[in-house]
């Protein structure tokens, strides 16, 4: 079993595809509704398979943080309205193969957006590193 | 008994007391539901120090036998509720006549169940480790970094896989091997495993003593438990005192365990002896060669070659193997030798270009091993592996300027 990380972006992404790339905040109530009904429906298909391993969703109000030196507070950044890459949350899933991690991501970018239309967004998909290395010699 | 004897020995018979059932045609989930009673029964029975006492409370002086008998009447009731529920008769209240448990046939049943071919093998592993091995699904869990939920739902969903395929003979021994050393790889790691409480190196090692003792002509067989042994030896000088891995070549052999690696030829020899090769006793003798240097230099790589030839003979289409092989030619015939075998597999094959990188150090071509370390270290799947070829790319570098 590999994990993986299922990234959904708010931007940052290649091209959408044409027509599907309207706010969230055009939708109908009832277009969010069932679009956050088909995420819960598609943890829940994970967790009866036995590959979930966590879900979350992310606010895009962060900051960019760093170490100043010591005795010195942290330096912020942000939060930037124009940031290119800006992460909307992720899955992450252990699962049999690459090919069903792959199989997972597409089925999340299936998810319903305007008139029920699939979003056909981009996921990204990252392997985790594992804990082990492998026998050799 | 005190409690974490108890608990220990429950660990062992649980699943000696699944194999008579299932040996005795329970279906396997149905079974193991009636041993997790039986055995909850016992923790709620055996609490109490010392003999039985006038009530029936304390460890039975058979305390498989209690086990079996209480686990079989568990089972039983379960199906007579669901038959009666289903409306309908099932003859299977008759409990077989009791004689010797067939101890090592039960645990090849049981394990060659659990590594059906039609289970996924990260099921078959979860599975075995959980029916076999005797391990909790919470300590399943955390070896595997998962949500118990999730584990839980692997481990039945892999049960309801199993008991739709009957067959009372075990099944391929072969299958299980595989499944054993996954079991084993996965523990194969530079945490001790202490943290957390499950060791899957020695519960790989664990089970393939069972399987020895249920087949013991099986040369394979002994081959692997020889194989995990002499891997095995070394965990002590794997790891260093901050938690990295140290490669062969670095560790200190006098931490190696020779007991083990004693043991583990001598099970090797034995298997040799049959004259029915195989690739895991292959991949042994690999390893013993590598044990059997005081240094790494003294290493005998002329007849770890001639094992690798052996190797590639039984399993001509393993780039794996083929890769390794390529190590041990740079080894033998010099780097440049090694390295047109490597230029010659797939650009993609894992550990290709780490390989490569240090075939070329071998040569002295520093700047192309820089390269190819840190272009290994980029696609490296772990992060001992990713930490390690980071370090030798930036050694090399160092070493190719400086």
């Amino acid at each position: 079993m590999a994990k993986y990380l299922l990234l959904k972006h708010y931007r940052g992404i290649p091209e959408p595809v044409p027509g599907t790339d309207v706010p969230m905040d055009r939708w109908t109530p009832d277009e969010v509704t069932e679009h956050m009904a088909f995420m819960g429906r598609m943890i829940d298909d994970l967790k009866e398979r036995g590959e979930f391993v966590d879900a979350q969703a992310l606010s895009p109000r962060g900051a960019f943080v760093r170490y100043d030196g010591a005795g010195k507070a942290p330096v912020t950044d942000g939060p930037f309205a124009e940031t290119k890459d800006l992460i909307a949350g992720w899955m992450a899933i252990d699962v049999e193969s690459q090919e069903r991690a792959y199989e997972a991501a597409a089925h999340l970018s299936s998810a319903p957006g305007p008139g029920g239309r699939a979003l056909h967004e981009w996921i990204e998909v990252r392997p985790f590193l594992t804990d082990n290395s492998e026998v050799t010699g | 008994m005190n409690g974490s004897l108890r608990d220990e020995a429950l660990k062992d018979l649980g699943p000696q007391v699944l194999g008579v059932l299932v040996r005795r045609g329970a279906d396997f989930a149905s079974a193991e539901d009636a041993v997790q009673e039986a055995l909850l029964e016992a923790v709620r029975r055996w609490d109490v120090a010392g003999a039985a006492d006038d009530d029936g409370t304390g460890v039975p002086a058979d305390p498989k036998g209690w086990l079996v008998t209480v686990a079989w009447r568990k089972f039983v009731d379960a199906r007579r509720s669901a038959s009666s529920r289903a409306q309908r008769e099932i003859r299977v209240t008759l409990e077989p006549p009791a004689g010797p448990t067939e101890q090592a046939d039960d645990t090849l049943l049981l394990l060659s169940r659990c590594c059906h071919p039609a289970l996924t093998p990260a099921s078959s592993v979860a599975l075995t480790l959980r029916a076999v091995g005797g391990l909790t699904t919470a300590q399943i869990a955390r070896a595997f970094l998962v949500p118990e939920a999730t584990m839980a739902q692997r481990i039945s969903r892999a049960k309801r896989t199993v008991t739709g395929e009957r067959f009372e003979q075990p099944g391929d021994v072969h299958a299980v091997l595989r499944v054993l050393y996954l079991i084993f790889n996965e523990g194969f790691t530079g945490r001790s495993g202490a943290d957390d409480g499950v060791d899957l190196a020695a519960e790989g090692v664990r089970l393939a003593r069972q399987l020895v003792a249920a087949v013991p002509d099986d040369a394979e067989a002994a081959g692997l438990l020889a194989l995990m042994l002499l891997h095995h030896a070394r965990r002590d000088a794997r790891t260093s005192p901050s938690g990295e891995p140290v490669p062969l070549d670095r560790q200190d052999r006098s931490r190696w365990d020779t007991a083990t690696i004693a043991e583990g030829v001598a099970l090797l020899q034995g298997a040799l002896a049959r004259d029915r090769l195989g690739p895991y006793q292959a991949q042994a003798a690999i390893v013993a060669l590598h044990d059997d240097a005081a240094t790494a230099e003294e290493t005998d790589w002329s007849q770890i070659l001639e094992w690798y030839d052996e190797l590639v003979r039984l399993e001509p289409r393993n780039p794996v193997v083929a890769l390794n092989r390529a190590v041990a030619v740079g080894h033998v015939d010099g780097p440049l030798a090694g390295l047109r075998l490597v230029e010659a597999l797939d650009a993609d094959l894992p550990r290709r270009d780490a390989a490569a990188a240090y075939l070329h150090e071998q040569a002295g071509n520093l700047g192309e091993a820089g390269r190819l370390y840190a272009v290994a270290a980029d696609a490296a799947t772990s992060t001992a592996e990713r930490t390690h070829l980071t370090k030798q790319a930036g050694r090399v570098r160092q070493l190719s300027e400086g």
